[in-house]
């Protein structure tokens, strides 16, 4: 395993802006991380925000503070999270740590933008994952 | 001298109406009576009488003396002090004359002569007295021993556990006054082995029945709780009730399990067992309070691992605090380093003693007990771990990613499912993350050591750093809603993490090193279901 350094791109789906993620989250992965969640809630338009980690590969225990700082901010700003392109490893660890239970957790793109969508939004993210399941 | 004087001397009691006999024959007048006279050290008569007088009438003397008047009161009137080379070891007390004359010139000349005869044989009898008063001394003191003996030994193993891929070896040599070692070896469940080594303060028969009650509740608790450090402070609490004033215990108590070479252990005050391993030999460090001092006392369990080819040699006082003529201690370094001149059992046994022989010299009376008791991992037990990849990495920011790759690699070829090997994965990322940022602080030169052995049934990966030994902490659980509410920090999960990762999660180490031991179950054990859904 190599150092992978992280890379962000944002893009638009249905109102729900999607945060294709590549590479490895640690503690690196915070600034583009942060830089990318700028981006796509500036316009003030996002329904939710999902995060692609269908191309990640490693995620460790930075990481996961990363990914509570991100969240944390989502919840003060009353916006959604939601994740899919988890493998089963990761997915363990989202339950362990209760990540999923803020977080909704889908296993694709599809039922992900579904789920994020306005209707849901506000249904917190234990009905969003439970749609996506 | 402080103490008083007592003066045992043959007198005849003064009977003024009886015929005068004569001085010489107040010695053979029957019975004689026995009367005791004490003289303080400082009192005056005790110097005139040493200075070599001869028969000293009482009534010319004027001294200012207790003991004079003393006597005068019960009615001698003669004293014949008998002395012998020079020094002063009885009295000859006479009454008054029968006659209820004064004693003549004759007389006195009379007990003059007696005493000068009479001196070396009261000293010759006096001595062979002393001497038999000794020999009695002595032989209550050996019988004391005798019994003291008898109980240690009835408490002391009659065999030693026969452990399949192990060698066991103990050695007891009690000192000639017997003080309170002990050593035991206790069968626990699942083929677990409870190793005692122990000491109690005291000698003689007061510490073997000290020993022998702790010897006895050990044994209890022990079978009852396992845990060596639940079992000390256990031990301790019911000893407080039974411990005579100024005793007490130390103990090292160790639970050994032969098929895995792991061993963990607590400590009450006791010496610390040496370690030999491939890179030499250090002490295993855990400390705690002698047992039946005081309430209360806890005692932390440590865990270390013996490898094929280590040994590990428990001992008590008697061979490190031994001394050489010139008063030199034998000394726990010598020890250390002797332990590392052999593989262990008794050859190490006979190089430690054949050591302690020409350190102390001929003639030698040993101090204390001594008692070795060495463990020592031969490697014929069937199930021996397998190294499958030893290496070391820098300790730099980000250097988990390279062993996590080459851990993944060396246990390729077991029976790990993808799962599985995740899980060790993460565990050892973020245990290679702790060793380098909390035990090495980050320091690039101090490096992090990776281990991968494999046995029948299951994988262990053991990561040492040079931090030291330390618990694992026993931190509260990661709350992700306070971390979210901004009262927790957002880190902090690595060793949540490593513990739901892994089957088995322990530490080992010494001063130096502090090695985390991740131990994955070839084939499941339950733990594959999330704890979070």
């Amino acid at each position: 395993m190599t150092v992978s350094e992280t890379r962000v791109s944002v893009r638009r789906r249905d109102g729900v802006a999607v945060l294709d993620i590549v590479g490895d989250i640690d503690r690196d992965a915070d600034e583009p991380l942060q830089h990318a969640y700028d981006q796509a809630v500036a316009p003030g338009d996002a329904s939710g925000v999902l995060l692609n980690f269908g191309k990640v590969g490693y995620i460790n225990s930075t990481g996961i503070a990363v990914i509570v700082g991100l969240l944390a901010r989502a919840r003060k700003e009353r916006l959604a999270i939601s994740a899919y392109g988890l493998t089963e490893h990761y997915r363990h660890i989202f339950g362990i740590t209760r990540l999923s239970d803020f977080i909704g957790i889908y296993g694709d793109e599809d039922s992900a933008v579904v789920g994020a969508s306005p209707a849901d939004a506000g249904g917190g993210a234990r009905a969003a994952r439970g749609g996506g399941e | 001298m402080s103490t008083r004087k007592r003066w045992s001397s043959w007198r005849r009691a003064p009977r003024p109406d009886a015929a005068d006999r004569g001085a010489a024959e107040a010695l053979e007048g029957a019975p004689a009576a026995m009367a005791e006279l004490d003289i303080a050290p400082n009192d005056p008569l005790l110097g005139y009488f040493s200075s070599g007088h001869a028969t000293v009438d009482l009534d010319a003397l004027e001294l200012d003396s207790p003991a004079l008047a003393a006597l005068r009161a019960e009615g001698t009137r003669m004293v014949v002090p008998l002395i012998s080379q020079g020094e002063l070891i009885g009295l000859l007390r006479l009454g008054p004359r029968r006659s209820e004359q004064e004693y003549s010139h004759d007389d006195r000349k009379l007990l003059d002569d007696l005493a000068a005869h009479a001196a070396p044989a009261v000293r010759v009898a006096q001595l062979v007295r002393q001497q038999q008063a000794e020999i009695r001394d002595r032989e209550r003191m050996e019988q004391e021993i005798k019994v003291a003996q008898l109980i240690q030994q009835q408490f002391l193993p009659h065999e030693l556990p026969d452990l399949p891929g192990w060698h066991v070896a103990a050695f007891y040599r009690p000192a000639r006054s017997v003080g309170g070692d002990f050593y035991d070896f206790i069968h626990l469940p699942d083929g677990q082995v409870g190793v005692v080594v122990g000491d109690v303060t005291d000698k003689g028969v007061p510490a073997a029945l000290v020993m022998a009650t702790t010897h006895a509740i050990l044994r209890v608790e022990a079978l009852r709780l396992v845990a060596p450090g639940e079992v000390l402070r256990r031990v301790n609490q019911l000893l407080l009730d039974e411990m005579p004033p100024n005793m007490f215990v130390t103990c090292l108590y160790a639970v050994l399990d032969p098929a895995s070479g792991r061993l963990r252990f607590a400590n009450a005050g006791h010496n610390l067992p040496n370690l030999h391993h491939q890179d030499g030999v250090t002490e295993l460090r855990a400390t705690g309070m002698p047992l039946g001092l005081l309430p209360d006392m806890e005692y932390d369990e440590h865990t270390a691992t013996l490898a094929p080819g280590n040994s590990l040699l428990l001992h008590s006082d008697g061979l490190a605090e031994a001394h050489s003529p010139d008063g030199e201690m034998f000394g726990f370094p010598r020890l250390a380093k002797l332990c590392g001149e052999r593989d262990g059992g008794e050859e190490l046994i006979d190089l430690l003693l054949g050591e302690l022989a020409s350190f102390t010299g001929p003639g030698w009376e040993q101090e204390d007990d001594i008692t070795l008791v060495s463990l020592q991992r031969t490697g014929g037990g069937g199930d021996e771990p397998r190294v499958l990849d030893e290496f070391e990495v820098p300790s730099e920011v980000g250097a988990e990613r390279g062993p996590v790759e080459r851990v993944v690699r060396a246990v390729s070829g077991l029976d790990l499912d993808a799962v599985r090997l995740e899980k060790l994965r993460t565990a050892v990322a973020e245990t290679v993350m702790n060793a380098v940022e909390h035990g090495n602080k980050g320091q690039p030169e101090l490096p992090v050591a990776i281990r991968v052995t494999a046995s029948a049934g299951s994988v262990e990966v053991a990561v040492t750093d040079q931090g030291g030994d330390q618990p694992i902490p026993e931190a509260p659980e990661p709350d992700l809603q306070a971390k979210l509410a901004g009262v927790e920090n957002p880190r902090g999960w690595g060793l949540f993490l490593i513990r739901n990762m892994v089957d088995e999660l322990r530490t080992s180490g010494d001063s130096l090193h502090h090695t985390v031991h991740l131990v994955m179950h070839l084939h499941g054990t339950g733990r594959e279901t999330d704890d979070g859904e």
